[in-house]
Formats: C-alpha cells, structure tokens, sequence
C-alpha cells in the first residue's frame, strides 16, 4: 500500500516527478499524437498524491478504502498512465502503445479497459461532479477515503465546473480536493487572451471553497497544500497550482503549440538528456 | 374511454397509504406514470439503502419530494444544474449506490446529453435517469418543455436502456426492476394521468415486449400513453373486420426484436405509435430494424418533425393526430390504397 504516513521525502518524490516526465515524453514521442504541454506541466502534481498522498493498493486496484483520482483535464492522460505504471498498476511497456488500437492506453482514459482509472473522462468540465459524487457516496458509507480532481485552467471555462464548484460548496464536501493546473494556456493560445479565467482565486473562494495557491512545481508546497487540504473540514479545498505548460524541457515550455504536440526523436533526446537521462 | 371500462381513479399517496407496508399496487388503476414512479421509489428506497436519489430543483413535479421527505440523507438535490445532476449521479454510482436521478425528460437528455454519453454510457455506470413530463401531454407549459426527442437522443449512445412505462403499474415493475440490471438506464414518464392498460399478471422484463395479440392485417407497435389508444384502435377495426394486434413495446432499447418479427410475419402493415417525434424513436427503431430484417410496410404516428405548442394535453393530442381516430385511419387508409 502507497500511503502518507510520514512527512514527504522531497528528493525522492522529485526523482520520481522526473520519471514521470521521462515516460510521459517516450510514450508520447511513441504515439506519434497525444498531449505533451498539460501532461508535463502537471506531473508534479500527480506525483505527489500517487507517489505521497493518496492511499492506494496497485495490486487491488477497486480496493474500497481507496482515495480516488479523477482526471477531468483527460487530454493529460499520459500523466495519469505515467503514475499508474510506475507504481505497479500495469506493466511499463504497455505505455509503449499508447493510443493504438486494442491498447487499454486510450488516447483519454477509459475506465472499462483500464483497472486504475476510476471513470472515463476526456470530454473538459466533467470530472468535478463526478468527483463529488464519489465524495458524497464515501461520506453516506462514512468512509476515510478522500477524493482528489484535476482540472485544468482552459477546463474551467466550461460551465459545468461552476455547477459542480457550487455542489461541493453546498454540500460541504470536506473529503474532496479539487486541484486546477493554471498553466496559462489552452489550445488556442494564452487563456488570458482566449477567454480570462482569473481572478480564480476569487471564483472558487465565492463558491465557497477553501483556496490554496502554489507553486505547482514547487515539491515541498505541493505536499504541504495536501496535507493542509485534509484537515479542513466543512468545506472542499482546491489547490490553485500555478504551472508552466511543458515543464521540464525547456524548448517546449510555455508554448501553447505544444499542446496537443509530440516530440519527434531528436527532441526527445534532447529532451532526455535536460532531464539527466542519457543514452537512452 | 368509449366502450373501456371507467378505471378508478386514485392518487399515488393513496396508493401508498392502503398499502401499508405491502408493495404499492398500480393494476387497474388510471395514475399518471410520475406519480406511481414517486410511489415505487418510495417503496424501493424502504427496502434497498443503496438507492439515493438526485433532483434538479423539480422533485415536486417528478414527485422524488416522497423519497426526499423519507431519506433525506440519500437524497440530493442539485439546484437547476442538469449537467451537474447527471455527473454526480455518475459518481455516487461509482461507489455501489444506485442512484436515480430525475428532472423533466427535455433538461434531463437535451442539456446533459453529453454527460450522458461520456460519463454515464462510456464508463457504464449504474445510474437510472427517469425523467417527467415527456411529451406533448406536457400541456400548457408548450413547447420548450415538451420532450419529443429524448428516446431518439437516448437510444443512439452504446450500452443504453431505454423504458417507456405504459401505465402505472407497468412503471411501478419498472422501477422494481431497476436494481436487479446493472447499467445506464433512460426510463420516460409523463405528467398526465394514464388508462390501466397491463393486466395484473404481466411481469415487466427489459427488453421483452409485451404482446397484447397479433393481428393479420396489422399490428400496432406503441410505447407510453399510445398502448391505450392503439387497443381501442384495436377494437374499433375489429368492428370493422380488420384483424388488428397491439404490442407494447415498453423497452426502446434493447429492442425486442422476436416480439417484431412474430408481427412481421403475421401482419401484413406495422403500425408504430409514440408520444414523440417519428424521427428517430420508436417508429424509427422499428423501421430501422425491419428494412433489414423483414420488409413490410410500417406507418409512423407521431408527432411529425416540428415543435409541439401550448394547450390542454387533450386539444394537442388531437392537433398532432396521437388520437385513437388517427390509428384507425392511418390502417383504413393503408387498406384502401393497398
């Protein structure tokens, strides 16, 4: 079991972070299609609740006691897989074959052929609802288990994020926690120039949530905020991880063009070796 | 009613007190579907802890304020969120509730048809959508709350069940039945009070349709409030030495493709009947699988692709021809041309 027990061991979660991006960027230079930018910039993230705080069993994955991870931002599935593999869900060569026909590896994932993810996402703005649905039902069962959401911040133009924002505040839902990756872009450039988004902050405080801001790269604030999230009680928290699209390699970062773009060979060497990965 | 017995005509609440802890019993009994769904749910949540149930700012209407007053802990509801509803409803099943989760029928398929498909049928999850006031019965509310698409955009998403109850009794097995199926399941009910039409032995069973008789020169195949109508049609013909049959075709999908073709091979027109538009639902279902199948002329009644209006649900049965009068003639005339 995977579990929280004692205060993070930053370095290591930080190694693991950066294994993360190395799979993410092979299963993605692999596919040959596939989000590179919202997968990276959120890989800090999904390491510290898969590596730090969720308690999870690999080897059990419908184990009741699970907290649950819903990806509403599911274009960032390579992440999700990343973690998946790399704490024993699945064999890691299966990520080789990522978005290819009969591989479980989706190009958004796909909860009937994949033990570990918890519900089919990859239409933006439908995770939150179904997150605090699976919060509601925990709490009826009065069970432990949290619930923790990722969204993105082009996601949260969509209005049923609002719908959802307004549930978990009414009902209380103090057993989730909504995490949102403000990369600054979407698909069609800066966010700010699409459709502003900010002030976020003030959005989900008037929607009554408990609000942490962060550094979304930032190991030590990541696992702080969460483990701060679980002991506010009558009210959901949400992390507001201030991130840079394609964290980790630098030529691709804090470019909305590499959205929905994957390295072809040569950047993936170059990519490698930035992060201390050579030969490979 | 014409010749049709006068049925006596009682509330669900009634329904529910005379019970007194039995099962609510709808045989016989006229009772708008909404109101024997807001019984059975009742009745169902007593006996399953796992049932909860979700509202989008209608339970009064949809009649989920029974359960809501009984289990307040089990019930939610979301405000007028409708995407919202749907996906928490998505998610509760995901932690082996089951949940029920109703608004009219139009909100219900038409603002959170994409939550439907991706969250609900794309994972599979065992949520019963049963959504109110379908139809142009709707009356005087007009147009803007008058499904007459919801089977047509239910029945197209994979791993869908689509159930459209014929009366009270039949509505109260199908909510019964509802635990026992594991999936999403669309069920449509009405608003206005409906004929008994299923005998008290009929067992409902998704996708089995029931088979009130063949006939051999046609058979009239009707879901919801047009069950009763195709079997006064039914006897009128006979009158008229028409040999005419009536199936009810209560689950939409899966389509109960044996109970078709035993028509098919006995009649000689297929006559479709549906409290919705002939694009796409019943008439369409059935249309669809007989040009494959077993070709024969099939006739739709409906309403035709256009809007429905304000009225009572009585004057807009007779301008958009879902009358007993419009199936006779809809056979005579096929029988004259043919």
């Amino acid at each position: 079991m995977i579990a929280a027990t004692h205060s993070p061991d930053i370095s290591s979660l930080k190694e693991q972070a950066r294994r993360v991006r190395i799979e993410i960027l092979k299963m993605l230079t692999a596919s040959g299609s596939g989000h590179t930018g919202g997968s990276l910039s959120a890989a800090d993230l999904v390491t510290a609740l898969y590596f730090y705080k969720m308690k999870h069993r690999p080897r059990e994955p419908r184990w009741s006691e699970r907290d649950r991870f819903i990806l509403s931002k599911g274009h960032a599935a390579p992440v999700l897989y990343a973690a998946l593999a790399l704490t024993g869900y699945f064999d890691r060569s299966l990520l080789k074959d990522l978005r290819k026909v009969g591989c479980p590896l989706q190009g958004h994932p796909s909860s009937k052929l994949l033990p570990g993810v918890e519900v089919s996402t990859g239409s933006l703005g439908q995770g939150l609802s179904i997150a605090n649905g699976i919060a509601l039902g925990l709490r009826l069962d009065r069970s432990p288990a949290r619930v923790y959401c990722l969204l993105g911040d082009g996601e949260i133009q969509e209005g049923q994020v609002w719908e959802a924002a307004m549930s978990a505040g009414h009902y209380c839902i103090d057993n989730l926690c909504a995490l949102v990756d403000l990369n600054g872009l979407q698909i069609d450039g800066r966010c700010e120039d699409i459709m502003k988004v900010e002030p976020v902050a003030d959005k989900w405080r008037a929607f009554n949530w408990n609000v942490l801001p962060l550094d979304g790269h930032s190991m030590e604030e990541i696992t702080d905020a969460l483990d701060q999230a679980e002991k506010i009680k009558g009210k959901p928290t949400v992390l507001l991880a201030k991130t840079i699209k394609s964290k980790g390699v630098s030529f691709f970062e804090n470019k909305a063009e590499y959205h929905g773009i994957t390295p072809t060979h040569e950047e993936l060497e170059r990519a490698l070796k930035e992060l201390g990965e050579n030969g490979k | 009613m014409g010749s049709r017995e006068e049925p006596s005509v009682i509330s669900a609440q009634q329904a529910v007190g005379g019970a007194a802890g039995a099962a609510v019993h709808f045989a016989g009994q006229a009772v708008a579907t909404r109101d024997a769904y807001g019984a059975a749910l009742l009745e169902l949540g007593k006996r399953d802890p796992r049932v909860v149930v979700l509202d989008a700012d209608l339970s009064g209407s949809t009649k989920t304020a029974k359960f809501a007053k009984a289990f307040p802990g089990r019930f939610f509801n979301m405000g007028i969120a409708e995407q919202d509803l749907v996906g928490t409803a998505g998610g509760l099943a995901l932690t082996g509730k089951i949940p029920f989760a109703s608004t009219f029928a139009i909100f219900a398929t038409g603002r959170a048809w994409e939550q439907i498909r991706q969250t609900l049928c794309y994972s599979h999850l065992n949520v019963k959508l049963v959504a109110t006031h379908a139809g142009i019965t709707v009356g005087e509310d007009g147009a803007s709350h008058e499904a007459l698409e919801d089977i047509t955009l239910t029945r197209v998403i994979p791993g869908m069940t689509v159930i459209v109850p014929a009366d009270g009794y039949e509505t109260q097995q199908v909510i019964d039945a509802m635990p026992g199926y594991e999936g999403p399941v669309y069920v449509r009910l009405g608003r206005a009070k409906v004929p008994p039409v299923m005998p008290e032995e009929y067992r409902f069973r998704i996708g089995k349709a029931y088979v009130f008789s063949l006939g051999r020169d046609v058979t009239f195949v009707a879901a919801g409030i047009m069950v009763a109508k195709a079997l006064e049609a039914r006897d009128i013909l006979s009158k008229q030495g028409i040999d005419a049959g009536v199936i009810n075709m209560s689950t939409i999908k899966p389509l109960d493709t044996d109970a078709l073709l035993g028509a098919a091979r006995k009649s000689r027109l297929i006559v479709t009947a549906e409290e919705h538009s002939i694009v796409g639902g019943l008439g369409g279902a059935v249309a669809e699988f007989l040009a494959e199948a077993h070709p024969l002329p099939v006739r739709r009644v409906g309403v035709q692709d256009t809007f429905g209006c304000s009225g009572s649900p009585d004057e807009l049965l007779k301008l958009f021809g879902l009358t007993v009068e419009n199936l006779v003639e809809t056979v005579t005339g096929f029988m004259r041309s043919a």
